[in-house]
């Protein structure tokens, strides 16, 4: 892999799946979609061109938060809703480790919410792998924040009252630098954005539409399924035209200040017309557009929708330091002790 | 020392508080006067008193704000009870302080600031220097404001920067009643304005002024002169708790060869850490202010599994939303320092008033059985030590630590004899080596029953640790009853064994006797005082006051049997008492509490020692 970052130790071996596998047995429920997420992970570490060493996993609590003893790695399974915080303090002190965290929507977005906007605002150079499932899976299927308005759960016998959070919406708002929505039943999409995200400096949020087998089974299959996907997912890629449908004849333009559909070869529209990706603009305007479409109107936009480059609050931390030793008259502790007023008695 | 025609009266220790406005500069005032005592040779403890508004309206009794010194020629432990010289800048200071005032204590007014407005404002019915109500004082009572104006017209300032200076007036005039060198606050001046000539002028000025004004004043009859104090040779510095705890944690950083990292969220009185700390990245400290206190010590815990000497900092409130991961600090079996300085409670309770009413939560505030370290500094400059040996054992030993100072301690300050880095005891923290094939995250020392410590990067030791119990050794996830006790147990006796390492506690006084009083933290200098006092009057009483308190010493029961009677004095309804009732379940245990706010003043302590001992 190209690779950019030149803090963390690049491994001198070649790596493979069996060097992360652990030996601990999955016991993730069978069909779950977090064990498409493990797979994806095991194809991605070995790729990245780091020293296996130097990966640390972190999670909070839930079924998707059981990931670090799946992989073998160096990893803290965390406290409910904390894995931000956690793998904020594992990156500013050792910024050597390519950090991952593995965390679910209620992890994130209900108890840990505060952690989640605040290490995306200060664009820590950590990569948060989002299990949404739309549901409470380790607790038994009580709704959550992602959990469509309406729906029936556990805690909501008569449907939601609640609107939901739109994950992408929610990371532009506190200024996220990094984000891409992946289906958890394309391996392809799930590697690529995760290579994508280890290649990007800053806070990168990959989300995963992760199918609860048992609690929100097909919660996302009007989108991600088989027999939908032509007309509803929208893949984009950087410096490509936005287009899909079965014979990739539907694109996105930019009318006026809004997105339309459009089909090409329909009212003169040519496929010039088509909006180009630039993930890479720092502007989120249109990245925020994209990550709020959804049908029944528009496809829902799966890929890396943002990717812009600001400086990491973990590199601006070891300037300050490296600016401070070089500036400073106090060099020691000694120095510190004996600084200012002070005064002998014989 | 300056001549002076006057009488020289010795005292051999004077207290002395400037109070005013929040605006009129007494922190300032406070803090040259007792750099020229420290310089002069006098032991020293200062407390500022300050109210919790920001901006609390003006001359008001809300918005009083006040420095206490207390200066001695012998050794100094309280910032002093009753003062002897009261200087009071407005009306509602006088009103806020009178009752802290001995009688027959030298009162230095500024007549200018009781006006009608400000004497109504105050909550007084009339003017209190015109009533006779102060007879019973030795009233200096001057025109500050104006004289201070006039003193300066010359310099070409405006009116407001000029009556802004009178806090300088005031102070000049008790460096006339102290006999001391204006040239201490000269150089002051030089120091903390470097930048600006102008205001260094203005403050010389006017505090000459002063000076020359009580130089030719009647009312001043002799003076005071408090001599050297006899210390311990070496060098010396004033400083504060916070400050103190703050260097404390930067030398075992440089000690252990641990980089510091810092997870804290503001709090008072606990934000001047925070502070401190973020000064010195040029020792490498990493301080990360966080969005809450949970994200502060949650940041600790992943800084402090990288290898870190990881620390957060707090106040109760802030150590209430800390406890759920103080849990996972103590599952994972990480070292992590936890400072609380505590304040008044429950809740928002008090938070410029000092209490010792976290000990409970630091002790078992947790879910769980969660043994951790707790060790409590007991004076200003000592927070410096505690600080250090709780960040030792934190790290030797591998398991959290909590540091209780208070409010008291924090924003207090007392002289502190500067140690050298090579006289520090070493820190040697149990790091796991590379590729060690016998690495498991939970095989302890047979001794200490301390895992290791192995940090991310390193090679041949990757490992996860987490929340969940864990098998004992292998550290695989269990859920196995048997597991679980042997865990528990493992955890707690791992804390109780550091009473290995930790010095005996101490008796002042014999070893047997009537009463045994028993105190921990910050009341050290009060209850001392109390204690040497008892004992000059021939009464068969001792002290104990306790720095480590979980684990105990390992002599404490030996030493509480020692006595017919045990009182237990603490600034919180009896947590200390209780703990120690659990572990030594003794008959004659008593108890005095206090939770106002305030420290022990020494006469009540002695008013309790000598019901206790007439009791039957
Ligand atoms: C402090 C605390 N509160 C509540 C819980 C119970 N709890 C565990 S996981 C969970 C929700 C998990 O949902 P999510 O983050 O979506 O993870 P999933 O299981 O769906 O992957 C809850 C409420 C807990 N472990 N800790
Ligand atoms: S409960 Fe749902 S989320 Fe949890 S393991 Fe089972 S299928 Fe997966
Ligand atoms: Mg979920």
């Amino acid at each position: 892999m190209d690779f950019v970052n030149t803090t963390i130790e690049r491994t001198t071996v070649q790596l493979s799946k069996a060097d992360f596998e652990s030996d601990q047995m999955v016991k993730w429920c069978p069909g779950c979609g977090a064990h498409a997420i493990l797979a994806a992970v095991e194809r991605v570490f070995p790729k990245i061109g780091y020293r296996k060493e130097n990966f640390c996993m972190i999670s909070g609590i839930g079924c998707s938060s059981r990931f670090p003893y799946y992989v073998n790695t160096y990893g803290i399974h965390g406290i409910h809703g904390r894995a931000a915080a956690i793998s904020t303090g594992v990156k500013i002190a050792n910024p050597r480790l390519s950090v991952w965290m593995a965390t679910g929507d209620g992890d994130s977005l209900a108890i840990g919410g505060n952690h989640f906007i605040h290490v995306i605002r200060r664009n820590v150079d950590i990569n948060i792998l989002l299990f949404n499932n739309q549901i409470y899976g380790l607790t038994k299927g009580q709704y959550s924040p992602t959990t469509p308005m309406g729906k029936v759960t556990k805690t909501s016998p008569q449907g939601t009252i609640e609107h939901p959070f739109n994950v992408g919406e929610l990371v532009m708002g506190a200024q996220g630098t990094f984000y891409a929505r992946v289906p958890d039943n394309n391996i392809t999409m799930m590697t690529e954005a995760m290579f994508e995200a280890a290649k990007h400096d800053g806070t990168s949020i990959i989300e995963i539409m992760q199918n609860c087998i048992i609690f929100a089974d097909k919660a996302h299959n009007d989108v991600i399924g088989k027999e939908h996907k032509d007309e509803n997912m929208l893949l984009v890629k950087n410096g490509q035209p936005m287009t899909w449908g079965k014979n990739n004849e539907k694109g996105l333009i930019l009318k006026d200040t809004m997105l339309e559909v459009v089909e090409i070869g329909i009212n003169g529209v040519t496929a010039d017309d088509i909006l180009i990706h630039d993930a890479y603009n720092q502007d989120p305007g249109i990245h925020l557009m994209l990550a709020k479409l959804a049908p029944p109107h528009f496809p829902m936009v799966f890929g890396v929708i943002r990717s812009a480059m600001f400086p990491t609050y973990d590199d601006m931390v070891e300037e300050q330091i490296k600016y401070a030793k070089e500036n400073s008259k106090i060099r020691n502790v000694d120095d510190l002790l004996n600084s200012g007023d002070v005064w002998d008695i014989k | 020392m300056p001549h002076t025609k006057r009488q020289i009266v010795e005292k051999e220790s004077v207290v002395v508080k400037f109070v005013g406005d929040s605006g009129d500069g007494m922190q300032l005032s406070g803090s040259v006067f007792s750099d020229s005592a420290a310089l002069a040779g006098n032991d020293l403890a200062t407390f500022p008193d300050f109210p919790a508004e920001i901006r609390a309206p003006q001359n008001t009794v809300a918005g009083v704000s006040g420095f206490q010194v207390h200066m001695g020629s012998e050794k100094i432990f309280t910032t002093g009870d009753m003062v002897d010289v009261l200087v009071s800048m407005n009306p509602a200071s006088l009103r806020a302080n009178l009752k802290w005032a001995k009688k027959g204590a030298t009162i230095l007014v500024d007549t200018d600031a009781f006006d009608e407005k400000s004497i109504e404002k105050a909550g007084y019915k009339q003017n209190p220097l015109e009533d006779h109500s102060l007879e019973a004082y030795h009233m200096i009572k001057a025109p500050i404001t104006a004289m201070t104006k006039e003193s300066l017209k010359e310099l070409g300032i405006d009116n407001k920067t000029a009556e802004r200076s009178k806090n300088m007036f005031a102070l000049g005039i008790l460096y006339f009643i102290f006999n001391r060198d204006l040239k201490m606050a000269f150089n002051y001046f030089e120091e903390r304005f470097k930048k600006n000539p102008k205001l260094v002028e203005i403050n010389k000025v006017a505090i000459q002024a002063g000076y020359n004004y009580a130089d030719t004043v009647e009312a001043l009859e002799s003076v005071i002169q408090v001599g050297a104090a006899k210390m311990p040779k070496g060098r010396y510095r004033n400083i504060t708790g916070n400050t103190a705890t703050a260097w404390g944690l930067l030398a075992a950083s440089e000690k252990s060869g641990r980089p510091l990292f810092l997870g804290s969220y503001p709090i008072t009185p606990a934000t001047e850490i925070l502070m401190e700390l973020a000064k010195h990245k040029s020792l490498g400290a990493k301080v990360f202010q966080a969005e809450d206190e949970i994200a502060g010590i949650c940041s600790s815990i992943g800084a402090a599994y990288t290898g870190s000497m990881a620390c957060t900092t707090t106040s109760g409130p802030g150590l209430s939303l800390k406890s759920e991961a103080i849990g996972l600090a103590v599952m994972t079996e990480l070292p992590l320092i936890i400072v609380d300085v505590q304040r008044g409670g429950p809740s928002t309770g008090l938070p410029t008033k000092s209490e010792q009413s976290d000990l409970m939560q630091a002790l078992f505030g947790r879910n769980g059985d969660g043994p951790v370290i707790v060790i409590a500094a007991s004076t200003a400059d000592n927070c410096f030590n505690y600080a250090y040996m709780t960040a030792k054992l934190s790290m030797e030993h591998m398991t959290p630590a909590i540091l209780l100072t208070d409010g008291y301690l924090g924003f207090g300050s007392a002289l502190f004899r500067i140690p050298k880095m090579s006289e520090m005891p070493p820190i040697n923290p149990p790091i796991a080596k590379a590729n060690d094939k016998d690495y498991k995250p939970y095989k302890r020392d047979a001794e200490t029953l301390v895992r290791q410590w192995a940090l991310p990067g390193t090679d041949g030791l990757r490992h996860r640790i987490g929340g969940l119990e864990k098998e004992n050794i292998t550290g695989v996830v269990s859920m196995d009853p048997m597991n679980h006790q042997v865990m528990v147990d493992l955890r707690a006796a791992k804390v109780e064994k550091i009473a290995d390492v930790i010095p005996d506690q101490e008796i002042d006084g014999n070893k047997k006797g009537d009463l045994l009083v028993v105190s921990w933290g910050g009341t050290y200098g009060a209850v001392h005082s109390a204690v040497k006092k008892a004992q000059s009057e021939g009464k068969s009483i001792s002290h104990a006051h306790f720095h480590y308190i979980s684990p105990l010493p390992k002599n404490t029961e030996k030493v509480l049997k020692g006595f017919k009677k045990i009182l237990v004095c603490e600034l919180n309804s009896g947590q200390f008492v209780n703990y120690l009732k659990m572990k030594f379940p003794l008959p004659n245990f008593h108890q005095f509490n206090k939770v106002q706010g305030l420290p022990f003043m020494i006469n009540e302590l002695n008013d309790k020692f000598n019901q206790i001992l007439e009791e039957k």
